[in-house]
């Protein structure tokens, strides 16, 4: 397994937001982590990416990534890993590049600071913008110089330039239009298919998730209440919560008039 | 709309740099602002002269410890444009000479003044929680006391020169840098694009300094433009009250004090240097409103 946690906890003071017993992503795997607003699943990514203390919680059990513990290591040890093995790309593209930089800049200063840089960070930038079907050229814009699609895909292309193992992508598409995300969800399915990358993918559109992931994890106040092959789950839900989630989604023609 | 690398520019509808993103020196900038080019007009109008100061004085040694016991007190005239003082030197090179005090006064108070509030606000709103309670509740210690009494005080204490102003004035200062960056930085750190900093294992420092400063600097920005009026206003106020510049410095403060005795014979003692304050309160007051109007993103899209 690429990134497994294991009795995952986080928590503010008393009160336990997340509270996994075991969640797994394979190698070049797209794991959907669903759940309605508030189940935990953002606290997930935060914790993994060893940052739940910016928000104030605290945090307990095991992450490892390639069998290796996580929980352990130093704040230095795991930004040195953030970003490089472990990336994220978040769900508003449009807030998550700050305005006063070219984006080519955020993206060189990411590079450095994982140590590369020069003509080979140039280079691989350049190379990853084309494979999420972007202009090298768009580097050179500020974030308001792009629309939300672009920015999502120059997030991405950041992830590959870093050569990044797992990527963590929380609720990417939700703050996209529809033919936007159809875009991002083709291209994440691509970086699995051709760069093996492993990716969490969090998202409360079942309809999506159903689409896009071979497994999938269903959230509920911080738990996971049933996890297995994404056709499955969907299809034959053994949970009541995930029966009655599948049942929320509205559907074209379903809706009784009141 | 995919875009390939051979067709760069068809990347949707957000063609074209907007009018606030093009680059100081392209014409537009200064002329929808009248403002910023009166202010800054003001501005190197002081630097010239501060600069400048021997070569524009009639008489520069009359800007020292030079007397003339037989020409006191001398209304305008061709040769002293401004008249003359109690001790017969020339006020109009006094004034001149005087760019070279107040002002820079102004400049050190608010470099001091930055350099503590700056950081001190930016940490207290990126770190928050306790750090913050205390950082603040110092500022606001500083904040209920009078600017103008507090500065008194240290200059009581302190023996009276301009460097005792700059530290008394700047003493006072800084407590509303920090108090205005703070919750400018709160706000900034709250913002997606710092968490995404800390995803790519960008370190605090430079999270801090490169992210979160430059999102939050723009009132500072103004604020201190609009502030260089008021340092001089409190310094000439300290001069005045001889805590600061002594004789025979030609500081505009002390010379209204001094020429208030006579300013019922010898009106010219008093006014000149005051002009001079005016105007320079007044410019860098327009250059601050000025620079506000083209800083704030909001105000600039309704042109």
């Amino acid at each position: 397994m690429k990134l497994e946690l294991r009795g995952l906890t986080v928590r503010f003071g008393d009160r336990a937001v997340v509270d996994i017993d075991h969640l797994a992503v394979g190698e070049a795997e797209i794991v959907g982590l669903a759940g309605e607003s508030g189940s935990g699943k953002s606290m997930t990514t935060l914790a993994v990416l060893g940052l739940a203390h910016t928000a104030g919680a605290r945090m307990a059990g095991s992450i490892t990534l390639d069998g290796e513990e996580l929980t352990g290591l130093s704040p230095g040890q795991y930004r040195d890993l953030r970003g490089r093995r472990i990336a994220a790309i978040f769900q508003s593209p449009a807030t998550a590049f700050n305005p006063v930089f070219r984006v080519g800049h955020i993206a060189a200063r990411a590079l450095r600071q994982h140590g590369l840089a020069g003509s080979e960070a140039t280079d691989r930038l350049a190379a990853a913008m084309r494979s999420v079907l972007l202009a090298p050229d768009l580097l050179r814009r500020y974030p308001s110089q792009l629309s939300g699609g672009q920015l999502q895909r120059v997030a991405i292309a950041l992830a590959l330039a870093l050569r990044a193992e797992v990527l963590l992508a929380d609720e990417p598409t939700s703050a996209l239009d529809v033919t936007v995300q159809a875009q991002v969800l083709e291209l994440l399915r691509e970086l699995r298919d051709r760069d093996g990358m492993s990716v969490l993918f969090i998202s409360h559109d079942l309809a999506v998730v159903a689409e896009m992931c071979d497994r999938v994890a269903i959230m509920r106040a911080g738990s996971i209440v049933e996890q297995g092959p994404a056709a499955r789950v969907l299809a034959a839900p053994a949970d009541s919560y995930t029966a009655e989630l599948l049942a929320a989604v509205p559907r074209i023609g379903s809706g009784a008039s009141p | 709309m995919i875009e390939t690398p051979s067709v760069p520019s068809s990347s949707g509808g957000r063609q074209g740099v907007p009018r606030w993103r093009r680059a100081p020196g392209q014409p537009g900038l200064l002329r929808g602002n009248p403002l910023l080019l009166a202010g800054g007009a003001v501005a190197v109008l002081i630097v010239v002269v501060a600069v400048f100061a021997p070569l524009l004085a009639p008489f520069p040694a009359d800007a020292g410890s030079a007397t003339h016991p037989f020409a006191v007190l001398r209304p305008p005239s061709a040769v002293h444009w401004f008249g003359t003082d109690q001790v017969g030197r020339d006020v109009a090179s006094r004034v001149i000479y005087g760019a070279r005090v107040s002002p820079v006064i102004a400049v050190f108070v608010l470099l001091i003044a930055g350099v503590i509030g700056i950081p001190l606000g930016v940490v207290a709103g990126y770190f928050g929680g306790w750090l913050d309670d205390v950082i603040m509740r110092v500022t606001d210690v500083f904040l209920a006391f009078p600017a103008l009494l507090l500065a008194l005080v240290l200059a009581a204490v302190l023996p009276p020169s301009l460097t005792t102003v700059t530290i008394a004035i700047a003493a006072t200062w800084w407590p509303w840098y920090t108090r205005l960056i703070r919750g400018q930085a709160a706000s900034v750190a709250g913002r997606p694009f710092v968490e995404a900093c800390r995803a790519l294992g960008i370190s605090r420092r430079r999270i801090i300094f490169r992210h979160i400063l430059p999102n939050s600097i723009t009132p500072l920005i103004v604020q201190i433009s609009l502030d260089v009026g008021g340092v001089i206003l409190t310094a000439s106020a300290l001069s005045f009250l001889g805590l600061g510049a002594q004789d025979p410095t030609p500081d505009w403060g002390l010379m209204v004090a001094e020429g208030q005795a006579y300013f019922t014979t010898a009106w010219w003692l008093v006014t000149f240097p005051g002009l001079a304050i005016l105007i320079t309160a007044f410019g860098f007051n327009l250059l601050g409103d000025g620079l506000r109007d083209q800083l704030d993103p909001r105000r600039v899209m309704l042109r």
